[in-house]
Protein backbone atom coordinates (compact mmCIF):
# COMPACT_ATOMS: atom_id res chain seq x y z
CA UNK A 1 0.00 0.00 0.00
CA UNK A 2 2.86 2.10 1.09
CA UNK A 3 4.03 1.55 -2.82
CA UNK A 4 0.98 2.96 -4.76
CA UNK A 5 1.24 5.74 -2.86
CA UNK A 6 4.33 6.72 -3.05
CA UNK A 7 4.79 6.16 -6.86
CA UNK A 8 1.40 7.99 -7.69
CA UNK A 9 2.77 10.90 -5.95
CA UNK A 10 5.64 10.60 -7.46
CA UNK A 11 4.12 9.88 -10.94
CA UNK A 12 1.77 13.06 -10.15
CA UNK A 13 5.22 15.40 -10.08
CA UNK A 14 6.43 13.55 -12.84
CA UNK A 15 3.80 13.61 -15.55
CA UNK A 16 4.52 17.58 -16.43
CA UNK A 17 7.36 16.14 -17.84
CA UNK A 18 7.37 12.81 -19.10
CA UNK A 19 4.99 14.44 -22.24
CA UNK A 20 7.76 16.32 -23.51
CA UNK A 21 10.54 13.63 -23.18
CA UNK A 22 11.93 11.61 -25.14
CA UNK A 23 11.01 7.91 -24.58
CA UNK A 24 13.41 5.69 -26.57
CA UNK A 25 13.37 2.64 -28.45
CA UNK A 26 10.81 0.02 -27.55
CA UNK A 27 11.96 -3.44 -27.15
CA UNK A 28 10.15 -6.05 -29.27
CA UNK A 29 10.19 -9.70 -28.73
CA UNK A 30 11.49 -10.23 -31.63
CA UNK A 31 13.42 -7.69 -33.40
CA UNK A 32 16.04 -6.90 -30.36
CA UNK A 33 18.23 -9.83 -31.82
CA UNK A 34 19.20 -7.62 -34.80
CA UNK A 35 20.19 -11.62 -35.87
CA UNK A 36 20.61 -12.06 -39.74
CA UNK A 37 20.01 -15.49 -40.80
CA UNK A 38 17.57 -16.40 -38.34
CA UNK A 39 13.67 -17.44 -39.00
CA UNK A 40 11.74 -15.16 -39.22
CA UNK A 41 11.00 -11.85 -36.75
CA UNK A 42 8.61 -13.33 -33.80
CA UNK A 43 9.53 -16.47 -33.28
CA UNK A 44 13.25 -16.90 -31.35
CA UNK A 45 12.17 -13.77 -29.16
CA UNK A 46 15.88 -14.46 -28.11
CA UNK A 47 19.14 -12.81 -28.22
CA UNK A 48 20.08 -13.94 -31.94
CA UNK A 49 23.38 -12.99 -33.11
CA UNK A 50 24.22 -10.75 -30.77
CA UNK A 51 26.85 -11.18 -27.98
CA UNK A 52 25.34 -12.22 -24.14
CA UNK A 53 26.77 -9.33 -22.86
CA UNK A 54 25.00 -6.64 -25.18
CA UNK A 55 21.74 -8.82 -24.85
CA UNK A 56 21.99 -8.61 -21.40
CA UNK A 57 22.32 -4.46 -21.88
CA UNK A 58 19.64 -4.44 -23.95
CA UNK A 59 16.66 -6.78 -22.71
CA UNK A 60 16.18 -4.33 -19.64
CA UNK A 61 17.37 -1.19 -21.03
CA UNK A 62 15.33 1.88 -19.94
CA UNK A 63 15.64 3.06 -23.06
CA UNK A 64 15.31 0.24 -25.23
CA UNK A 65 13.01 -2.36 -23.36
CA UNK A 66 9.66 -1.49 -24.02
CA UNK A 67 7.84 -1.71 -20.29
CA UNK A 68 10.77 0.18 -19.09
CA UNK A 69 10.80 2.99 -21.76
CA UNK A 70 7.25 4.64 -20.67
CA UNK A 71 8.80 5.04 -16.73
CA UNK A 72 12.53 6.19 -17.19
CA UNK A 73 13.20 9.39 -19.17
CA UNK A 74 16.54 10.95 -20.64
CA UNK A 75 17.75 14.43 -20.93
CA UNK A 76 20.23 16.31 -23.30
CA UNK A 77 22.49 19.05 -22.44
CA UNK A 78 23.40 21.09 -25.06
CA UNK A 79 27.41 21.51 -24.17
CA UNK A 80 28.78 20.91 -28.21
CA UNK A 81 27.66 23.85 -30.49
CA UNK A 82 30.22 22.97 -33.44
CA UNK A 83 30.10 20.79 -36.27
CA UNK A 84 31.94 19.19 -39.16
CA UNK A 85 29.83 18.61 -41.38
CA UNK A 86 26.71 20.10 -43.53
CA UNK A 87 23.35 18.40 -43.74
CA UNK A 88 21.07 19.49 -46.11
CA UNK A 89 18.16 18.92 -43.68
CA UNK A 90 20.22 21.47 -40.95
CA UNK A 91 20.36 25.30 -40.54
CA UNK A 92 23.06 25.74 -38.38
CA UNK A 93 21.28 28.21 -35.96
CA UNK A 94 19.23 25.72 -34.94
CA UNK A 95 19.95 22.38 -32.90
CA UNK A 96 21.48 18.94 -34.84
CA UNK A 97 18.41 17.99 -36.63
CA UNK A 98 19.67 14.42 -36.25
CA UNK A 99 18.90 14.05 -33.09
CA UNK A 100 16.33 17.33 -32.15
CA UNK A 101 13.13 18.81 -33.55
CA UNK A 102 14.30 21.36 -36.07
CA UNK A 103 14.26 24.67 -35.35
CA UNK A 104 14.77 24.29 -31.95
CA UNK A 105 17.41 26.82 -30.12
CA UNK A 106 18.63 25.47 -26.93
CA UNK A 107 21.32 27.14 -24.67
CA UNK A 108 24.76 26.27 -24.64
CA UNK A 109 26.20 25.48 -21.74
CA UNK A 110 29.47 24.60 -20.34
CA UNK A 111 30.48 21.16 -19.33
CA UNK A 112 30.67 22.61 -14.91
CA UNK A 113 27.20 24.40 -15.92
CA UNK A 114 26.00 21.22 -17.36
CA UNK A 115 27.15 18.54 -15.19
CA UNK A 116 25.14 20.66 -12.08
CA UNK A 117 22.11 21.19 -14.02
CA UNK A 118 22.46 17.34 -14.63
CA UNK A 119 22.52 16.66 -11.05
CA UNK A 120 20.11 19.24 -10.25
CA UNK A 121 17.42 17.67 -12.59
CA UNK A 122 18.31 14.36 -11.20
CA UNK A 123 17.58 14.80 -7.47
CA UNK A 124 14.45 16.21 -8.28
CA UNK A 125 13.02 13.87 -10.72
CA UNK A 126 14.60 10.37 -10.36
CA UNK A 127 12.65 9.14 -13.26
CA UNK A 128 15.68 10.91 -15.19
CA UNK A 129 18.57 8.06 -15.21
CA UNK A 130 20.23 8.75 -18.75
CA UNK A 131 21.97 11.62 -19.55
CA UNK A 132 22.68 12.37 -23.68
CA UNK A 133 24.78 14.96 -25.40
CA UNK A 134 23.86 15.25 -28.84
CA UNK A 135 24.24 18.88 -29.70
CA UNK A 136 23.98 21.68 -31.03
CA UNK A 137 26.13 20.85 -33.18
CA UNK A 138 27.94 17.16 -32.94
CA UNK A 139 29.02 15.60 -30.02
CA UNK A 140 32.30 14.32 -31.45
CA UNK A 141 33.35 17.78 -33.24
CA UNK A 142 33.67 19.02 -29.41
CA UNK A 143 35.56 16.21 -27.94
CA UNK A 144 36.72 18.03 -24.96
CA UNK A 145 33.56 19.71 -24.16
CA UNK A 146 31.86 16.66 -24.30
CA UNK A 147 34.01 14.43 -22.48
CA UNK A 148 34.47 16.98 -19.46
CA UNK A 149 30.96 16.89 -19.26
CA UNK A 150 30.76 12.84 -19.02
CA UNK A 151 33.69 13.02 -16.47
CA UNK A 152 32.18 15.37 -14.35
CA UNK A 153 28.60 13.70 -14.30
CA UNK A 154 30.26 10.13 -13.77
CA UNK A 155 32.02 11.52 -10.67
CA UNK A 156 28.85 12.38 -8.35
CA UNK A 157 26.24 9.96 -10.25
CA UNK A 158 27.60 7.05 -11.21
CA UNK A 159 24.08 5.58 -11.67
CA UNK A 160 23.31 7.71 -14.57
CA UNK A 161 23.86 6.35 -17.87
CA UNK A 162 25.66 7.81 -20.58
CA UNK A 163 25.11 8.60 -24.35
CA UNK A 164 26.02 10.30 -26.91
CA UNK A 165 24.73 11.01 -30.81
CA UNK A 166 27.35 11.74 -33.58
CA UNK A 167 27.26 11.78 -37.41
CA UNK A 168 30.29 9.33 -37.41
CA UNK A 169 32.72 11.41 -38.92
CA UNK A 170 35.36 11.84 -35.55
CA UNK A 171 33.87 8.92 -34.78
CA UNK A 172 36.75 6.18 -35.05
CA UNK A 173 39.23 8.92 -33.34
CA UNK A 174 37.05 8.97 -29.74
CA UNK A 175 36.20 4.79 -29.41
CA UNK A 176 39.03 4.83 -26.89
CA UNK A 177 37.68 7.73 -24.96
CA UNK A 178 34.64 6.63 -25.19
CA UNK A 179 35.05 3.74 -23.91
CA UNK A 180 36.92 4.85 -20.98
CA UNK A 181 33.98 6.81 -19.76
CA UNK A 182 31.87 3.72 -19.82
CA UNK A 183 29.39 5.39 -22.16
CA UNK A 184 26.18 3.28 -22.34
CA UNK A 185 25.30 3.71 -26.30
CA UNK A 186 26.02 5.56 -29.44
CA UNK A 187 23.76 6.97 -31.63
CA UNK A 188 25.27 7.25 -35.28
CA UNK A 189 22.89 8.95 -37.86
CA UNK A 190 23.38 7.11 -40.92
CA UNK A 191 21.59 8.17 -43.91
CA UNK A 192 22.98 6.31 -46.87
CA UNK A 193 25.94 3.90 -47.73
CA UNK A 194 26.09 5.20 -51.49
CA UNK A 195 28.08 8.35 -52.05
CA UNK A 196 26.02 9.45 -54.74
CA UNK A 197 23.06 9.60 -52.79
CA UNK A 198 25.13 10.87 -50.39
CA UNK A 199 26.08 13.67 -52.42
CA UNK A 200 22.02 15.11 -52.34
CA UNK A 201 22.24 15.41 -48.63
CA UNK A 202 25.50 16.43 -47.67
CA UNK A 203 27.21 19.45 -49.32
CA UNK A 204 30.67 18.95 -47.63
CA UNK A 205 32.71 18.02 -44.78
CA UNK A 206 35.19 19.27 -42.97
CA UNK A 207 37.66 16.73 -42.43
CA UNK A 208 41.93 16.53 -41.80
CA UNK A 209 42.01 20.10 -41.95
CA UNK A 210 40.19 20.56 -45.76
CA UNK A 211 36.89 20.46 -46.93
CA UNK A 212 35.05 17.95 -48.95
CA UNK A 213 32.49 18.71 -50.87
CA UNK A 214 30.28 16.21 -53.50
CA UNK A 215 30.52 12.48 -53.69
CA UNK A 216 33.93 12.63 -52.19
CA UNK A 217 32.46 14.19 -49.47
CA UNK A 218 30.12 11.60 -48.96
CA UNK A 219 32.67 8.72 -49.75
CA UNK A 220 34.79 9.93 -47.08
CA UNK A 221 32.16 10.28 -44.19
CA UNK A 222 30.48 7.01 -45.55
CA UNK A 223 33.78 5.02 -44.94
CA UNK A 224 34.56 6.82 -41.62
CA UNK A 225 30.59 5.82 -40.51
CA UNK A 226 31.56 1.98 -41.26
CA UNK A 227 34.74 2.18 -39.31
CA UNK A 228 33.04 3.80 -36.21
CA UNK A 229 30.52 1.12 -36.26
CA UNK A 230 33.13 -1.57 -36.69
CA UNK A 231 35.37 -0.15 -34.07
CA UNK A 232 31.80 0.52 -31.19
CA UNK A 233 30.80 -3.06 -31.76
CA UNK A 234 34.15 -4.45 -31.12
CA UNK A 235 34.29 -2.88 -28.31
CA UNK A 236 30.98 -3.89 -27.49
CA UNK A 237 29.83 -0.55 -26.73
CA UNK A 238 25.98 -0.20 -28.00
CA UNK A 239 25.29 1.54 -31.33
CA UNK A 240 22.01 2.48 -32.64
CA UNK A 241 21.69 4.11 -36.71
CA UNK A 242 19.16 6.84 -36.92
CA UNK A 243 18.31 7.68 -40.46
CA UNK A 244 16.15 10.34 -41.64
CA UNK A 245 13.78 8.95 -44.54
CA UNK A 246 13.63 11.78 -47.51
CA UNK A 247 11.16 10.79 -50.40
CA UNK A 248 13.28 10.61 -53.61
CA UNK A 249 16.44 10.69 -52.35
CA UNK A 250 17.11 8.13 -50.04
CA UNK A 251 13.98 5.62 -49.07
CA UNK A 252 14.42 2.94 -50.82
CA UNK A 253 17.90 3.13 -50.26
CA UNK A 254 17.52 2.98 -46.74
CA UNK A 255 16.93 -0.98 -47.03
CA UNK A 256 20.51 -1.32 -48.19
CA UNK A 257 21.18 0.89 -45.18
CA UNK A 258 19.41 -1.15 -42.62
CA UNK A 259 21.32 -4.07 -44.21
CA UNK A 260 24.77 -2.34 -43.75
CA UNK A 261 24.77 -1.61 -40.59
CA UNK A 262 22.83 -4.61 -39.05
CA UNK A 263 25.92 -6.69 -40.36
CA UNK A 264 28.34 -4.39 -38.57
CA UNK A 265 26.93 -4.88 -35.26
CA UNK A 266 24.15 -2.20 -34.82
CA UNK A 267 21.44 -3.35 -32.37
CA UNK A 268 18.68 -0.64 -33.38
CA UNK A 269 18.12 0.88 -35.99
CA UNK A 270 15.64 4.00 -35.76
CA UNK A 271 14.05 5.84 -39.49
CA UNK A 272 12.62 9.22 -38.53
CA UNK A 273 10.72 11.63 -41.16
CA UNK A 274 12.18 14.08 -42.63
CA UNK A 275 10.83 17.34 -41.08
CA UNK A 276 11.40 19.89 -43.35
CA UNK A 277 9.30 23.56 -43.71
CA UNK A 278 10.39 26.69 -45.74
CA UNK A 279 10.67 28.53 -42.33
CA UNK A 280 13.54 26.53 -40.81
CA UNK A 281 15.61 27.99 -43.50
CA UNK A 282 17.37 24.58 -44.16
CA UNK A 283 18.04 23.84 -48.17
CA UNK A 284 15.48 21.09 -48.39
CA UNK A 285 12.72 23.12 -46.79
CA UNK A 286 13.59 25.83 -49.04
CA UNK A 287 13.55 23.94 -52.41
CA UNK A 288 10.27 21.85 -51.37
CA UNK A 289 11.83 18.55 -50.58
CA UNK A 290 8.79 16.88 -49.11
CA UNK A 291 8.63 14.72 -45.94
CA UNK A 292 7.15 11.38 -46.04
CA UNK A 293 3.45 10.71 -44.70
CA UNK A 294 2.73 8.51 -41.78
CA UNK A 295 2.24 5.38 -43.98
CA UNK A 296 5.04 5.87 -46.38
CA UNK A 297 6.90 6.11 -43.39
CA UNK A 298 5.76 2.75 -41.93
CA UNK A 299 5.88 0.77 -44.55
CA UNK A 300 9.02 1.36 -44.61
CA UNK A 301 9.92 0.49 -41.06
CA UNK A 302 7.77 -2.07 -41.79
CA UNK A 303 10.06 -3.79 -44.99
CA UNK A 304 12.88 -3.22 -42.72
CA UNK A 305 11.51 -4.77 -39.67
CA UNK A 306 12.32 -8.27 -40.69
CA UNK A 307 15.75 -7.78 -40.50
CA UNK A 308 16.23 -6.01 -37.88
CA UNK A 309 14.53 -4.64 -34.60
CA UNK A 310 13.32 -0.81 -35.62
CA UNK A 311 12.87 1.71 -33.23
CA UNK A 312 9.97 3.49 -33.79
CA UNK A 313 9.33 6.30 -31.06
CA UNK A 314 12.17 8.53 -31.34
CA UNK A 315 10.03 12.14 -31.36
CA UNK A 316 13.05 14.20 -32.34
CA UNK A 317 12.73 15.49 -29.11
CA UNK A 318 14.61 19.11 -28.33
CA UNK A 319 18.07 18.60 -27.15
CA UNK A 320 18.41 20.13 -23.80
CA UNK A 321 16.91 20.08 -20.64
CA UNK A 322 14.64 22.91 -20.70
CA UNK A 323 12.51 20.99 -23.66
CA UNK A 324 12.55 17.90 -21.19
CA UNK A 325 11.49 19.35 -18.22
CA UNK A 326 8.43 20.84 -19.91
CA UNK A 327 7.52 24.59 -19.95
CA UNK A 328 6.10 24.96 -16.15
CA UNK A 329 9.60 22.72 -14.75
CA UNK A 330 11.83 24.32 -16.74
CA UNK A 331 11.30 27.53 -15.02
CA UNK A 332 13.19 25.92 -11.81
CA UNK A 333 16.42 24.87 -13.25
CA UNK A 334 17.44 27.75 -15.35
CA UNK A 335 21.32 28.81 -15.29
CA UNK A 336 20.90 31.13 -12.66
CA UNK A 337 18.73 29.39 -10.45
CA UNK A 338 21.28 26.00 -10.47
CA UNK A 339 24.25 28.07 -9.59
CA UNK A 340 22.47 28.77 -6.44
CA UNK A 341 21.16 25.47 -5.66
CA UNK A 342 23.34 23.17 -3.04
CA UNK A 343 22.61 19.91 -4.71
CA UNK A 344 22.87 16.90 -2.73
CA UNK A 345 22.96 13.99 -5.11
CA UNK A 346 20.60 11.22 -3.30
CA UNK A 347 21.87 7.80 -5.04
CA UNK A 348 19.74 5.74 -2.27
CA UNK A 349 16.25 7.50 -2.93
CA UNK A 350 16.59 7.27 -6.59
CA UNK A 351 17.02 3.74 -6.51
CA UNK A 352 14.43 3.00 -4.10
CA UNK A 353 12.28 4.77 -6.66
CA UNK A 354 13.50 2.91 -9.45
CA UNK A 355 12.44 -0.67 -7.71
CA UNK A 356 8.94 0.92 -6.88
CA UNK A 357 8.87 1.29 -11.33
CA UNK A 358 10.46 -1.82 -11.76
CA UNK A 359 7.49 -4.09 -9.94
CA UNK A 360 4.96 -1.70 -11.66
CA UNK A 361 6.17 -2.42 -14.78
CA UNK A 362 6.37 -5.61 -14.11
CA UNK A 363 2.59 -5.75 -13.22
CA UNK A 364 1.76 -3.83 -16.84
CA UNK A 365 3.71 -6.46 -18.77
CA UNK A 366 1.68 -9.37 -17.20
CA UNK A 367 -1.83 -7.60 -17.37
CA UNK A 368 -1.06 -7.34 -21.36
CA UNK A 369 0.38 -11.13 -21.78
CA UNK A 370 -2.72 -12.11 -19.78
CA UNK A 371 -4.77 -10.35 -22.28
CA UNK A 372 -3.31 -11.42 -25.14
CA UNK A 373 -3.71 -14.67 -23.99
CA UNK A 374 -7.61 -14.33 -24.08
CA UNK A 375 -7.29 -13.05 -27.78
CA UNK A 376 -7.43 -16.48 -29.66
CA UNK A 377 -6.27 -16.94 -33.02
CA UNK A 378 -9.39 -16.86 -35.11
CA UNK A 379 -8.60 -12.86 -36.29
CA UNK A 380 -5.27 -13.36 -36.83
CA UNK A 381 -4.99 -11.51 -39.89
CA UNK A 382 -6.74 -8.58 -38.45
CA UNK A 383 -4.83 -5.40 -37.45
CA UNK A 384 -5.79 -2.30 -36.12
CA UNK A 385 -4.39 1.30 -35.35
CA UNK A 386 -5.37 3.26 -32.10
CA UNK A 387 -4.38 6.30 -30.60
CA UNK A 388 -3.78 6.90 -27.30
CA UNK A 389 -3.86 10.20 -25.16
CA UNK A 390 -1.14 9.47 -22.21
CA UNK A 391 1.28 11.41 -20.23
CA UNK A 392 3.54 8.57 -19.55
CA UNK A 393 3.91 5.72 -16.85
CA UNK A 394 2.56 3.85 -19.68
CA UNK A 395 -1.34 4.65 -18.82
CA UNK A 396 -4.11 6.04 -20.82
CA UNK A 397 -4.10 9.41 -18.74
CA UNK A 398 -4.34 12.47 -20.94
CA UNK A 399 -7.46 14.83 -21.78
CA UNK A 400 -8.36 14.41 -25.66
CA UNK A 401 -8.28 18.15 -25.69
CA UNK A 402 -4.86 18.70 -23.79
CA UNK A 403 -2.70 15.92 -25.73
CA UNK A 404 0.37 17.03 -27.66
CA UNK A 405 0.62 14.22 -28.68
CA UNK A 406 -0.42 10.50 -29.45
CA UNK A 407 0.84 6.79 -28.83
CA UNK A 408 0.17 4.84 -31.86
CA UNK A 409 -0.44 0.92 -31.44
CA UNK A 410 -0.84 -1.77 -33.28
CA UNK A 411 -2.97 -4.35 -32.26
CA UNK A 412 -3.51 -7.71 -33.51
CA UNK A 413 -4.37 -11.08 -32.17
CA UNK A 414 -0.50 -11.60 -31.78
CA UNK A 415 0.43 -8.02 -29.87
CA UNK A 416 0.03 -5.06 -28.54
CA UNK A 417 3.05 -2.63 -30.19
CA UNK A 418 4.10 0.83 -29.80
CA UNK A 419 4.88 2.03 -33.82
CA UNK A 420 4.85 5.82 -33.47
CA UNK A 421 3.97 9.14 -32.11
CA UNK A 422 1.69 11.87 -33.87
CA UNK A 423 2.43 15.37 -32.60
CA UNK A 424 -0.62 17.52 -32.69
CA UNK A 425 0.86 20.39 -31.04
CA UNK A 426 1.13 23.12 -33.56
CA UNK A 427 -1.72 22.88 -35.51
CA UNK A 428 -1.82 26.73 -36.15
CA UNK A 429 1.72 26.77 -38.11
CA UNK A 430 2.97 24.83 -40.78
CA UNK A 431 0.39 25.69 -43.13
CA UNK A 432 -3.38 24.33 -41.57
CA UNK A 433 -3.86 27.74 -40.23
CA UNK A 434 -7.75 27.88 -41.23
CA UNK A 435 -8.46 24.44 -39.57
CA UNK A 436 -9.50 24.21 -36.05
CA UNK A 437 -7.49 21.87 -33.64
CA UNK A 438 -9.83 18.86 -34.24
CA UNK A 439 -9.18 19.00 -37.72
CA UNK A 440 -5.49 18.67 -37.36
CA UNK A 441 -5.84 16.11 -34.41
CA UNK A 442 -8.28 13.57 -37.35
CA UNK A 443 -6.25 14.44 -40.03
CA UNK A 444 -2.60 13.47 -37.83
CA UNK A 445 -4.64 10.15 -36.87
CA UNK A 446 -7.09 8.88 -39.73
CA UNK A 447 -5.43 6.18 -39.97
CA UNK A 448 -6.57 4.77 -36.38
CA UNK A 449 -9.93 2.97 -35.76
CA UNK A 450 -10.29 4.43 -32.23
CA UNK A 451 -8.66 7.10 -30.18
CA UNK A 452 -8.15 5.91 -26.03
CA UNK A 453 -8.47 9.06 -23.81
CA UNK A 454 -8.55 9.79 -20.40
CA UNK A 455 -11.37 11.90 -20.79
CA UNK A 456 -13.54 14.04 -23.77
CA UNK A 457 -16.09 15.94 -25.04
CA UNK A 458 -19.43 15.10 -26.14
CA UNK A 459 -18.99 17.41 -29.79
CA UNK A 460 -15.39 16.50 -30.52
CA UNK A 461 -16.60 12.57 -29.53
CA UNK A 462 -19.60 12.94 -32.20
CA UNK A 463 -17.04 14.61 -34.60
CA UNK A 464 -14.55 11.70 -34.08
CA UNK A 465 -17.35 9.30 -34.63
CA UNK A 466 -18.18 11.28 -38.37
CA UNK A 467 -14.54 10.92 -39.39
CA UNK A 468 -14.90 7.08 -38.83
CA UNK A 469 -12.55 7.08 -35.72
CA UNK A 470 -14.02 5.94 -32.47
CA UNK A 471 -13.58 7.66 -29.23
CA UNK A 472 -12.82 5.48 -25.97
CA UNK A 473 -12.83 7.13 -22.47
CA UNK A 474 -13.46 4.00 -20.22
CA UNK A 475 -10.02 3.16 -19.43
CA UNK A 476 -9.11 5.88 -18.35
CA UNK A 477 -5.87 5.58 -16.11
CA UNK A 478 -5.22 2.05 -17.01
CA UNK A 479 -2.96 0.67 -18.66
CA UNK A 480 -2.84 1.33 -22.09
CA UNK A 481 -1.78 -2.16 -24.21
CA UNK A 482 -4.01 -3.88 -22.02
CA UNK A 483 -6.83 -1.28 -22.22
CA UNK A 484 -6.36 -1.83 -26.15
CA UNK A 485 -6.90 -5.19 -26.08
CA UNK A 486 -9.75 -5.37 -24.36
CA UNK A 487 -11.04 -2.75 -26.78
CA UNK A 488 -9.91 -5.29 -30.00
CA UNK A 489 -11.19 -8.21 -28.06
CA UNK A 490 -14.43 -6.40 -28.25
CA UNK A 491 -14.07 -5.06 -31.66
CA UNK A 492 -13.56 -8.49 -32.85
CA UNK A 493 -16.30 -10.01 -30.94
CA UNK A 494 -18.60 -7.58 -33.04
CA UNK A 495 -17.01 -8.42 -36.51
CA UNK A 496 -17.82 -12.26 -35.29
CA UNK A 497 -21.91 -11.18 -34.56
CA UNK A 498 -21.38 -9.51 -38.11
CA UNK A 499 -22.27 -6.40 -36.08
CA UNK A 500 -18.99 -4.52 -38.07
CA UNK A 501 -16.88 -5.49 -41.03
CA UNK A 502 -13.45 -4.71 -40.89
CA UNK A 503 -12.05 -2.05 -42.93
CA UNK A 504 -8.93 -1.09 -43.35
CA UNK A 505 -8.30 2.98 -42.62
CA UNK A 506 -6.24 5.78 -44.80
CA UNK A 507 -3.20 7.86 -44.53
CA UNK A 508 -2.27 10.01 -42.06
CA UNK A 509 -0.07 13.21 -41.96
CA UNK A 510 3.24 13.87 -40.28
CA UNK A 511 2.95 16.90 -38.85
CA UNK A 512 5.95 19.32 -40.18
CA UNK A 513 7.20 22.57 -38.32
CA UNK A 514 8.88 22.61 -35.32
CA UNK A 515 8.15 22.39 -31.42
CA UNK A 516 9.13 25.49 -29.68
CA UNK A 517 7.86 27.01 -26.27
CA UNK A 518 5.71 29.44 -28.37
CA UNK A 519 4.14 26.79 -30.19
CA UNK A 520 3.94 24.88 -27.33
CA UNK A 521 1.76 27.64 -25.29
CA UNK A 522 -0.52 28.52 -28.52
CA UNK B 1 46.18 40.79 -44.53
CA UNK B 2 44.09 38.99 -42.11
CA UNK B 3 40.59 36.71 -42.03
CA UNK B 4 37.87 38.65 -40.09
CA UNK B 5 34.56 37.30 -38.63
CA UNK B 6 31.41 39.13 -40.21
CA UNK B 7 29.42 39.44 -36.64
CA UNK B 8 26.00 39.47 -37.84
CA UNK B 9 26.20 36.06 -39.72
CA UNK B 10 28.49 34.19 -36.88
CA UNK B 11 25.81 31.57 -34.78
CA UNK B 12 29.03 31.58 -32.31
CA UNK B 13 28.80 27.20 -32.52
CA UNK B 14 33.22 27.61 -32.01
CA UNK B 15 33.81 25.28 -35.18
CA UNK B 16 36.62 27.73 -35.93
CA UNK B 17 37.91 28.44 -33.13
CA UNK B 18 40.15 25.25 -31.89
CA UNK B 19 41.20 25.31 -35.65
CA UNK B 20 42.77 27.91 -35.75
CA UNK B 21 46.88 26.92 -36.08
CA UNK B 22 47.68 30.50 -34.50
CA UNK B 23 45.20 30.65 -31.61
CA UNK B 24 43.76 33.66 -33.51
CA UNK B 25 39.93 33.24 -33.12
CA UNK B 26 38.73 33.84 -29.32
CA UNK B 27 34.93 34.35 -28.02
CA UNK B 28 34.01 37.80 -26.86
CA UNK B 29 30.10 38.64 -26.04
CA UNK B 30 28.48 36.17 -27.83
CA UNK B 31 30.22 35.93 -30.67
CA UNK B 32 33.76 34.70 -32.52
CA UNK B 33 36.24 37.26 -33.56
CA UNK B 34 40.07 37.07 -35.17
CA UNK B 35 43.16 38.80 -33.55
CA UNK B 36 44.57 40.50 -36.84
CA UNK B 37 47.68 40.50 -35.89
CA UNK B 38 47.49 36.43 -34.81
CA UNK B 39 46.32 35.44 -38.11
CA UNK B 40 48.54 34.41 -41.22
CA UNK B 41 45.53 33.46 -43.33
CA UNK B 42 46.76 29.75 -42.40
CA UNK B 43 49.85 30.34 -44.44
CA UNK B 44 52.89 28.29 -43.59
CA UNK B 45 49.85 25.18 -42.19
CA UNK B 46 47.24 24.56 -44.56
CA UNK B 47 46.49 24.97 -48.00
CA UNK B 48 43.15 26.46 -46.87
CA UNK B 49 42.14 28.91 -44.07
CA UNK B 50 40.78 26.65 -41.39
CA UNK B 51 37.99 29.74 -40.25
CA UNK B 52 36.59 29.52 -43.86
CA UNK B 53 36.57 25.76 -44.66
CA UNK B 54 34.83 24.86 -41.07
CA UNK B 55 32.30 27.65 -40.95
CA UNK B 56 29.02 26.62 -41.38
CA UNK B 57 27.78 29.90 -42.44
CA UNK B 58 29.42 31.04 -46.24
CA UNK B 59 30.80 34.45 -46.13
CA UNK B 60 31.04 34.85 -42.26
CA UNK B 61 34.88 34.23 -42.00
CA UNK B 62 36.35 36.91 -44.83
CA UNK B 63 39.47 39.01 -45.93
CA UNK B 64 39.96 42.27 -44.01
CA UNK B 65 40.97 44.86 -46.57
CA UNK B 66 41.98 46.65 -43.60
CA UNK B 67 45.43 45.19 -43.22
CA UNK B 68 47.94 43.74 -46.13
CA UNK B 69 47.98 40.39 -47.51
CA UNK B 70 50.22 38.14 -44.75
CA UNK B 71 53.60 37.78 -46.21
CA UNK B 72 55.32 34.23 -45.32
CA UNK B 73 58.67 35.01 -43.42
S1 LIG C 1 25.26 16.74 -38.08
FE1 LIG C 1 23.59 17.83 -37.03
S2 LIG C 1 24.43 19.89 -36.61
FE2 LIG C 1 25.77 18.92 -38.12
S3 LIG C 1 24.98 19.65 -40.07
FE3 LIG C 1 24.02 17.67 -39.70
S4 LIG C 1 22.08 18.10 -38.68
FE4 LIG C 1 23.36 19.98 -38.58
S1 LIG D 1 42.70 32.19 -41.56
FE1 LIG D 1 43.73 30.60 -40.39
S2 LIG D 1 45.10 31.76 -39.06
FE2 LIG D 1 43.58 33.21 -39.76
S3 LIG D 1 41.99 33.16 -38.21
FE3 LIG D 1 41.38 31.71 -39.80
S4 LIG D 1 42.15 29.78 -39.04
FE4 LIG D 1 43.24 31.36 -37.88
S1 LIG E 1 32.69 28.74 -37.38
FE1 LIG E 1 31.64 30.52 -38.29
S2 LIG E 1 29.67 30.58 -37.26
FE2 LIG E 1 30.97 29.23 -36.05
S3 LIG E 1 31.86 30.57 -34.47
FE3 LIG E 1 33.30 30.51 -36.19
S4 LIG E 1 32.74 32.27 -37.46
FE4 LIG E 1 31.03 31.91 -36.08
Amino acid sequence: MQQEVSIDSIKKSGSSMEDVMQQMAEHKGCGTSGGSGKASCGSSGGQGDLAPDIWEKVKNHPCYSEEAHHHYARMHVAVAPACNIQCNYCNRKYDCANESRPGVVSEKLTPEVAAKKVLAVASTIPQMTVLGIAGPGDSLANPAKTFKTFELISQVAPDIKLCLSTNGLALPDYVQEIKKYNVDHVTVTINMVDPEVGAKIYPWIFYKNKRYTGVEAARILHERQMLGLEMLTAEKILVKVNSVMIPGINDAHLVEVNKAVKSRGAFLHNIMPLISAPEHGTVFGLNGQRGPTAQELKALQDSCEGEMNMMRHCRQCRADAVGLLGEDRSSEFTTDKIMEMDVSYDLEGRKKYQEVVEAERQKESEAKHAELAELGNEFADVQVLVAIATKGSGRINEHFGHAKEFQIFELSTQSAKFVGHRRVDLYCQGGYGDEDSLATVIRAINDCHAVFVAKIGGCPKADLKNAGIEAVDEYANEFIEQSALRWFKDYLGKIKQGEIVHEARGDAQIRQGAYTPESAAA
Amino acid sequence: MAYKIVTSQCTACSACEPECPNNAIREKDGTFIIKPEKCTECIGYFDEPQCVAVCPVDDTCIIDGAYPRYQAA
